[in-house]
Parts: C-alpha cells; structure tokens; sequence
C-alpha cells in the first residue's frame, strides 16, 4: 500500500488527525504565556515540530508545498522586525513597558503587547527552526523513505 | 528530595552509555535520555517553564540528530593518542573538582536565600505588570532586552544556516 511518498498508512492517517490539535496547542501555549507556563518560544518550536512531523510523514515534497521556501524565510524576518518594533518602541514608552496600544495594564487584551510579542517570538522561532530543518533535510542527500 | 538524586543518577547513567556505545543511533537515544530526565528535573524543581522548553527543544534536537544518524555509517575512531587523551581529562576532572568544591561550598539550598532582584520579583511583578506568570512578567518586562537579545540569536542563526545550504534549498 505504498503507493507515494513517507511513511506508511497508518503514520499518515494519524498524522492528519492529530496536525491540528498539535497547531491549536501551539497557538494556546503561547497565548496562554502570561497566565500559566509556556510562552512564545516553546510555541515556536512545537510549530516547528509539527511542520517536521508533516516531512517525516508525507515526504518533503508536501511539507514544502504547504509552506514554501521563500514563505519560511519571509515570516522569519517578519516575526523579527515587528518584534524589533515592538520593543523598541516599548523602551521608548511610559513605565510600564508593555502597553503600547492602550494606555492602562490588563490582564489580557487583544493587541495588548503581551499578545503580540509571543506571537511574533512564535512565528519567528517556528518558521526558523523549520526552516534550519529544511536546509539540513535538503543538503542531505536523499534518504530511505525518498529513494523507494 | 530523594526524586532529584535518583534522576541525576539516571542522567549520569545514560551520559556514560552515550559516551560507550559503539552504535551512534544508541548514543542519540542515549542522550535523549539525558534531556529527558533534565526535563524532569526541571519539573520537579518546580520550574515548568523550563521544563516545557526543555522537553520540546530536546525533542527537536533529537529528531534532527536521528535523521542525520540514521543511514551513515559515520566514520568512528575510537584509538590514537589515548596517552595524551587520558591525561588532558584527568586534569581537566582535577580541575573541575576543586573549583566545584570551591564554588558549591557557597551555594545556598534550593529555595532558601533568595537575591534582593529576585525578592523584588515576588513581592511585585504580578501588581505592577498585570501578569500572573511570573517568568513571563520578568522575560516581557524587567528582562525585555534580553529577550530582543535571544531573539536575534535566534535570527542570526537561521540566517547563518540559510547562508551554508543555500545553493542547494535554491535548486
């Protein structure tokens, strides 16, 4: 029942159930980052992992047909230069550091720096570490799920 | 505190047999065998945080050391110049062991002697900041620079990775 690329039916079949709550989990861990532990980078790299986890099932033709070369390379530099932003114009600010859309702290708020700041740290260190796998997996030669 | 002792021992066990074994898909095993139990530690030390990057970057790590171990047989020498290796690690254990002897004699207990810095952390991080993490409130807010810090580490190594293969992810 090999009939494409990866691994076998049942990895594949597992693979696509589980991918989602991987991502969501990612997403909640770094959101959740201010109330209970985790944070941007520990998201960043389950991001990363789950991306790793689509290479090693499907092939790293699917994996890189999601999500492209230039696309990883792109959100790298984005997810730096908004977190450049946003720290540096929070040095600049008031006392507290954090706040640059509203002027009060919260506990939680939608833009409130606290969200944004995970969030860029997890897209930077996800697309990152992927895209350090991708360069390792393709300056290998081919291995023994690609040459069958 | 008896949990920490035997998961140090694991952890100097399974380092030991990564340095021994003579297959180096045993010795990544191995060694993800350390980071496990460092995880533990972290764990039981009641630091999650760490914990949670520990685990999940140990799990990276190991991936990427597996697939780049699995088919290779790597040339592994193990002979030559064992006079001059044996010597070099007996003086450099001589060495860490009295400046470990030095340094540890100092440390206070685990959870006990807190620095002024840190003092200042507990009593006002969560009223002044709003968060209830913590961690979170120092690495976002007294620490923000290292974080902007760490984070162009980060960049600056996927940039550098990038840069060494990238006549082959251009192909």
């Amino acid at each position: 029942m090999r009939t494409q690329k990866g691994m076998s039916v049942i990895v594949k079949t597992v693979t696509k159930i589980t991918l989602g709550f991987i991502m969501l989990y990612a997403v909640y861990i770094s959101l959740n980052g201010h109330a209970g532990p985790g944070g941007g980078f520990a998201g960043g790299v389950i991001v990363a992992l789950s991306f790793v986890h689509i290479m090693l099932a499907f092939g790293k033709e699917t994996a890189l047909k999601r999500l492209k070369s230039y696309v990883l390379r792109a959100l790298t530099c984005a997810g730096a230069l908004i977190f450049l932003y946003v720290a540096a114009i929070s040095f600049k600010g008031s006392s507290n550091l954090l706040n640059i859309f509203f002027k009060k702290a919260a506990s939680y708020r939608l833009f409130n720096s606290e969200i944004v700041l995970p969030l860029a740290e997890m897209v930077i260190v996800g697309a990152g570490l992927f895209a350090i796998f991708v360069a390792l997996v393709l300056l290998s030669k081919p291995d023994r799920y690609d040459s069958e | 505190m008896i949990e920490i002792h035997l998961i140090l021992f694991f952890m100097i066990a399974a380092a030991i047999i990564a340095v021994e074994a003579k297959d180096l898909l045993s010795s990544v095993v191995a060694i993800g065998g350390v980071g496990i139990g460092l995880s533990m530690a972290f764990l039981i030390l009641k630091a999650p945080d760490l914990a949670i990057m520990q685990l999940v970057v140990e799990i990276l790590s190991l991936v990427i050391l597996v697939r780049a171990t699995m088919r290779h047989d790597l040339p592994f020498s193990m002979s030559g110049r064992w006079v001059f290796n044996t010597f070099s690690t007996l003086i450099f254990i001589v060495v860490f062991l009295i400046s470990a002897y030095a340094v540890l004699k100092n440390i206070p207990q685990l959870g006990s002697g807190l620095s002024r810095t840190s003092d200042i952390y507990m009593r006002e991080a969560v009223a002044k900041t709003g968060i209830k993490n913590v961690v979170a409130a120092i690495t976002l807010n007294y620490r923000l620079l290292d974080t902007l810090g760490e984070v162009a580490a980060i960049f600056a190594s996927v940039v550098g990775v990038m840069a060494i293969a990238r006549r082959v992810v251009r192909k």
